[in-house]
């Protein structure tokens, strides 16, 4: 990392889930930072040393005031969810998402201190189509692609983004396109999905997977934070392994499945609360996104330290030692994470 | 034209060198089949390009086989039968030994498995014959520009296979195809694993950067979906975006003509609503399909020749010789005649199309 200005003074929004706190950690750590400001609607399940928690919807003007009064320069908003279930419904999902989005931004293009916002995006917003680019670049969201749930969120909330961006131009503006995130501690659609027993594919097609593993994606997070760069970046681990192979590295049993049946057998584990994969992202397992990290390595300076395959034995690994976190393995904070994220039913939130 | 030397590898070797002219060493690997590599090993290496980016540990020299070195004695089970060479390769396609880069491309499976299976239908099949296939650089990006035809695109796997075969570097023809084959179940894959890539600036551009030989059919479908009137004449090509791409890597283009897949597959009519139906750009009724059902998928077994032209340089054009669209419309009318003139030529040097 190259050298921090000091006294910087970052605001964390969904700072009680996984990739928030562990940001906030991440930040506290480091030299220079003089405060962490958490925003959330909950409290965070472990506590964090340094952070100063605020219990604040951020699709409230509440928020403005926080801002104000806490002298904010760099806002980090890792608060776009990707799970209707855990945010409490799609429609619930959709307000949180961009209605949240635009207020803080609101919010933020009224404080003269801020002077940069770190928006973490993700490629969701490229869909998942044959047609596309083996390796999308960045300019390629623009494009007219059928988006739905998650991914048509993180497009409107980059809208947002820019528009902002043009009427601030004094703010550097980060967005930070996130491939799926997987790992040991994290739980995301895809880690449901890879933890499966038997995993259901499409017949006939075998995507190419590309992943993020979840101390990239926080140190990737950092990186935008607390650099001097501005513009939007897609981040990913680098390499691709094939969904076939990394099913076999995971020394799991592939179920392929007519197309139709996909659709079917989705709905059918979503009911029973086995995986949520919502039904936009289905489309990946048909046919995969890889998108080019070339502009993050070159502009934003951050390499991911482990390439999708390493990113796949970590979490083989290290997962299935996690189900029965132990004393000596993990720290105490990291066992009530767990526990935590273990004991939040969907429907309870 | 001359077979691919098929030599014994300890026999080559005990033999004293007598005409001291230094021989090309053979690669050190063993390959997934349990037999020596008899690729060409690199300059100054000991693997040949497969085996060198390989990278796996397995694929290496298998301890109990490969050249015997006096300084290590023979193992007491020297021999390794054709079967544990596949039992290997199975082991390690199961375990997930094997890497793929960036596009999809599995050297692996396509080098041991799809190349060999192929061969049948490039030698004796189509009985393809190659000119000047080390035309094609031996090292760094270079653009092969063909024409297409034959309903089915048999005819860039087959270039495919020629390079791969034939050039001294046995190097990989990158094709880009369109991306109605990603879309289709098995095809889609199998494409990305054999090294295709999506018909796109992004992709060109990025595989050209990496070096790779890159292989473009610019008239598209409407070259595999012309009729049989109008066999061997070159349509539109395109909109000269591979033109762009070139003079914007600097990477020389390398004119392809390849005579023989119009007869393979030659199409007398197009069921232009089936094809709406189906989403197809063309449904293609031919002497054979749909009357012979799926075995009139099978091509027939025309002659084939396939050359390859001396390459174009690119780079003494200015550097925004790419925004030029009249320079743009010129060279890919240039490098159309030039496809056009070889396909006359060689259609006379084939000889009959059939026996």
């Amino acid at each position: 990392m190259r050298e921090v200005p000091q006294g910087k003074r970052i605001l964390v929004t969904g700072v009680s889930r996984f990739l928030g706190l562990r940001l906030a950690k991440r930040l506290e750590e480091q030299d220079g930072v003089a405060a962490i400001v958490g925003v959330d609607l909950e409290e965070p399940p472990v506590p964090v040393r340094g952070l100063e928690f605020i219990r604040a919807d951020i699709s409230s003007p509440l928020i403005a005031r926080v801002i104000e009064a806490t002298k904010i320069d760099t806002i980090v908003h890792t608060n776009i969810g990707s799970n209707p279930a855990r945010l409490g419904g799609r429609s619930r999902m959709k307000e949180n998402n961009v209605i949240g989005t635009m207020q803080l931004l609101a919010a933020a293009q009224r404080s003269d201190r801020v002077k940069k916002v770190v928006m973490k995006s993700s490629t969701a917003v490229y869909g998942s189509d044959p047609a596309e680019p083996s390796l999308i670049p960045e300019g390629h969201a623009q494009r007219q692609v059928d988006l739905a749930g998650y991914g048509k969120d993180c497009a409107e909330a980059e809208t947002y983004a820019r528009d902002f961006g043009r009427r601030r131009p004094d703010v550097d503006l980060v967005i930070l396109r996130t491939q799926n995130v997987i790992g040991p501690t994290v739980r995301t659609s895809m880690t449901d999905y890879l933890s499966l027993p038997v995993i259901p594919t499409a017949l006939g097609f075998d995507p190419r997977l590309q992943l993020l593993h979840e101390e990239d994606a926080v140190e990737a997070l950092a990186v935008g934070a607390l650099g001097d760069s501005r513009g939007i970046f897609n981040v990913a681990a680098d390499g691709v392994v094939y969904l076939s192979k990394a099913i076999r590295l995971l020394d799991r049993v592939e179920l392929p499945l007519l197309l139709p049946m996909a659709q079917t057998t989705a709905g059918l584990l979503r009911r029973f609360g086995l995986v949520d994969f919502p039904t936009d992202q289905l489309k990946l397992i048909v046919y995969g996104r890889v998108v080019s990290t070339q502009r993050a390595k070159e502009a934003l300076g951050f390499r991911p330290k482990r390439t999708t395959e390493e990113t796949l034995m970590d979490f083989r690994d290290h997962r299935r030692a996690d189900l029965v976190p132990s004393a000596e393995k993990h720290p105490a904070w990291e066992r009530e994470l767990f526990d935590y994220l273990r004991s939040r039913q969907p429907e309870k939130v | 034209m001359a077979e691919a030397e098929i030599i014994r590898l300890h026999d080559h070797r005990t033999k004293p060198d007598a005409d001291g002219e230094a021989e090309r060493k053979r690669c050190a690997a063993t390959t997934a089949t349990g037999r020596p590599c008899r690729n060409f090993a690199l300059p100054d290496a000991e693997y040949c390009s497969i085996h060198a980016r390989g990278s796996t540990a397995a694929q290496r020299r298998h301890p109990a086989q490969g050249i015997e070195t006096p300084s290590r004695p023979p193992e007491p089970e020297p021999t390794r039968t054709v079967l544990d060479g596949i039992g290997d390769f199975l082991r390690r396609r199961l375990d997930g030994a094997y890497p793929v880069d960036d596009f999809g491309y599995d050297p692996e499976l396509h080098r041991e498995v799809l190349l060999p299976l192929q061969r049948a239908l490039y030698e004796r099949y189509f009985r393809v014959r190659t000119l000047g296939v080390d035309r094609i650089p031996h090292e760094g990006a270079a653009l092969l520009v063909g024409n297409h035809s034959g309903t089915i695109p048999v005819d860039a796997v087959m270039v495919q296979h020629a390079v791969a075969t034939e050039h001294p570097r046995h190097r990989t023809v990158r094709n880009v195809a369109a991306d109605l084959a990603f879309n289709m179940p098995f095809v889609g894959h199998l494409a990305r694993k054999t090294g295709n890539a999506v018909a796109c600036d992004e992709d060109a551009h990025e595989l050209l950067r990496r070096g790779e030989v890159v292989g473009v059919y610019p008239e598209g479908y409407k070259g595999v979906g012309k009729g049989w009137k109008d066999r061997y004449k070159l349509q539109r090509f395109g909109r000269g975006g591979f033109i762009e791409v070139a003079l914007r890597t600097r990477t020389p283009i390398v004119p392809v003509a390849i005579v023989g897949a119009e007869e393979a597959f030659p199409m007398i009519a197009n069921a232009k609503l089936l094809a709406r139906t189906f989403g197809f750009p063309y449904f293609p009724i031919t002497p054979t399909f749909p009357l012979l059902g799926p075995l009139g998928l099978l091509p027939l077994p025309s002659r084939w020749l396939i050359e390859f032209g001396e390459p174009i340089p690119m780079d003494d054009y200015p550097e925004d010789a790419a925004e030029d669209a009249m320079l743009v419309f010129d060279l890919t009318d240039r490098i159309r005649d030039t496809i056009q003139q070889m396909l006359y030529r060689n259609l006379s040097l084939r000889g009959r199309a059939f026996i």
